[in-house]
């Protein structure tokens, strides 16, 4: 495990787990000297422990924020820092990422898939088979352990990449629309256990996402990004107590955060499609 | 898991198979093909066996199949390291793959007068022949394999902080692996034309030599084994490969 955080290093107040500053990112384009300018500029402060989502029309550049923050892509212009440490050209310690594509192992059985990552921490088998087993728990795979990837349905499987994220222990979970590909019933469901994982990890956690209910039912806070090059246009608090789960669609407050969420996407919708903003 | 449906082609297979021996013997037997032309199956069974007993033709065996097990290793090894090679350079990619989209439309056999001048009349110019039938099977196999590994399984590696040869050793290999299993299957059915193919054209030995050899004296007692155990071993040794390939996918779901 890495070393604590200085206390006295600059910038980042207590409760700040991961800051964004004046974030740019542009992509090499042919032709084009600056590039293609995708994201920013942007600021965030994602507090400890809290559940934070962005929403966004698709093509803003929510996927490139959330590889900037893993480390996996490197900013342009501005900075990042993940508990006072700079993310620059590499995967910071204590960071978990779930993909929006089936990120399963398809050679590996779920056991092996949870596992993955497990080999290079340094832990003994005995503390590895015990996260392993935890984690199988947790997720309901216990009866699919020995089971490949390909016999399982599309929310197993991202489930076996929810535990193999899990048994690292990530202090930061960052999660690429993890649900996108399934039925919306299931997509409920694996959002209530998303929930249940954050209240027992207490880990920060940042989900990208394209489906409004799903931030609104999910987040504490719910950033809204403009049409690309993506920026924050405003963060809407929810209000939701934590012991909350897929019931709070029931609430008249849901229809109306709902409601307001695509008030303020509409238009930048409309942009990302290429038509002007309506009346 | 269902066996039914998978046993039924197999069952038809051997049965046409049967049938086309059966037809084939009764037309020997029947001396609708005369038996200078070629003995009756049966016979060349019992030939073979024959054949085996002795073991008057271990040398020239063992020498094709040691050739043909050289011209395969090389072509993987070589093959594996080109196509990992010309996967990094997008320019060389470029480049190169027309080259290797017509060279399958080259004879290479036309080749073979060169390399016996170059290299003399011993194992190395079949060697070679085999080797350049065999390896683009392999580089294309290879950079198909790569191109089709997963960019989120590459990202996965990247976020379990993988170095480049752990990724390149639990992730990329792996996953192309049954890409490499097509092009080992093909390079090796490659390895075998053009060791028996250059042999019989000209050589010292081998079994493609001793088939040409029994041709020319019409030595059917020996030419028609011969033919038939070299379809064995090669039928035999790719059956094994597919049996593997066949794991590999079923695993993944993929067949």
């Amino acid at each position: 495990m890495t070393s604590k955080p200085s206390s006295e290093a600059p910038g980042t107040p207590a409760g700040v787990h991961a800051r964004l500053r004046d974030v740019i990112k542009t992509f090499p384009a042919p032709g084009r000297e600056r590039g293609v300018h995708a994201l920013g500029p942007l600021d965030l402060d994602l507090k400890k422990g809290e559940f934070f989502a962005v929403v966004g029309p698709s093509g803003c550049g929510k996927s490139t924020l959330l590889e900037l923050v893993a480390g996996l892509a490197t900013v342009s212009e501005g900075t990042i820092a993940f508990e006072d440490r700079p993310v620059h050209g590499g995967v910071p310690d204590g960071i978990g990422v779930v993909f929006q594509e089936d990120a399963s192992i398809p050679w590996l059985t779920v056991t092996g898939n949870i596992a993955f990552g497990l080999h290079k921490t340094g832990l003994g088998d005995k503390e590895r088979n015990r996260r392993v087993a935890d984690a199988l728990d947790i997720m309901g795979l216990g009866d699919f352990a020995d089971s490949y990837p390909a016999q399982l349905s599309g929310g197993m499987r991202q489930r076996v990449c929810i535990a193999r994220t899990l048994v690292m222990q990530p202090r930061l979970i960052l999660l690429d629309e993890p649900f996108g590909a399934l039925d919306q019933q299931t997509r409920l469901l694996m959002g209530e256990e998303l929930l249940k994982l954050w209240r027992e990890t207490s880990a920060t956690i940042f989900l990208i996402t394209h489906a409004l209910d799903e931030a609104a039912m999910l987040a504490d806070r719910i950033g809204v990004m403009s049409a690309r090059p993506g920026r924050l246009l405003s963060i809407i608090e929810t209000d939701w107590p934590r012991d909350r789960d897929s019931r709070v669609v029931e609430e008249p407050a849901f229809g109306a955060l709902t409601a307001q969420l695509w008030h303020k996407l509409r238009g930048e919708s409309l942009k990302s499609i290429g038509r002007a903003q309506g009346p | 898991m269902n066996r039914s449906p998978m046993s039924r082609p197999l069952l038809l297979r051997i049965l046409l198979i049967l049938a086309f021996t059966a037809a084939l013997e009764a037309l020997c037997r029947l001396g609708v093909i005369d038996r200078f032309t070629m003995p009756p199956p049966s016979r060349i069974l019992e030939d073979l066996a024959r054949l085996l007993v002795t073991g008057k033709l271990y040398g020239a065996i063992a020498k094709t199949l040691s050739n043909c097990a050289i011209a395969f290793a090389l072509a993987v090894v070589a093959g594996v390291a080109a196509g990992v090679v010309i996967h990094k350079s997008r320019l060389l990619r470029q480049a190169l793959d027309p080259l290797f989209a017509t060279y399958y439309a080259i004879p290479v056999f036309a080749f073979y007068p060169l390399f016996i001048i170059i290299f003399g009349l011993g194992d190395i110019p079949q060697i070679v022949i085999a080797f350049m039938m065999s390896v683009i099977a392999m580089i294309v196999n290879v950079l198909n394999g790569l191109d089709r590994v997963p960019a989120v399984l590459l990202k996965t590696a990247r976020m379990a902080r993988m170095s480049p040869l752990e990724t390149a050793l639990r992730m990329t290999l792996p996953s192309a692996a049954p890409y490499l299993l097509t092009g080992a299957k093909l390079a090796l059915a490659y390895a075998f034309i053009g060791i028996i193919g250059s042999e019989f054209i000209m050589s010292r030995g081998g079994m493609g030599f001793e088939i040409a050899f029994a041709y020319t004296n019409f030595d059917n007692a020996v030419m028609y084994p011969l033919i038939v155990l070299i379809l064995a071993i090669s039928v035999a040794v790719n059956a094994l490969l597919g049996i593997w390939e066949k794991r590999i996918l079923a695993r993944r779901g993929l067949r």
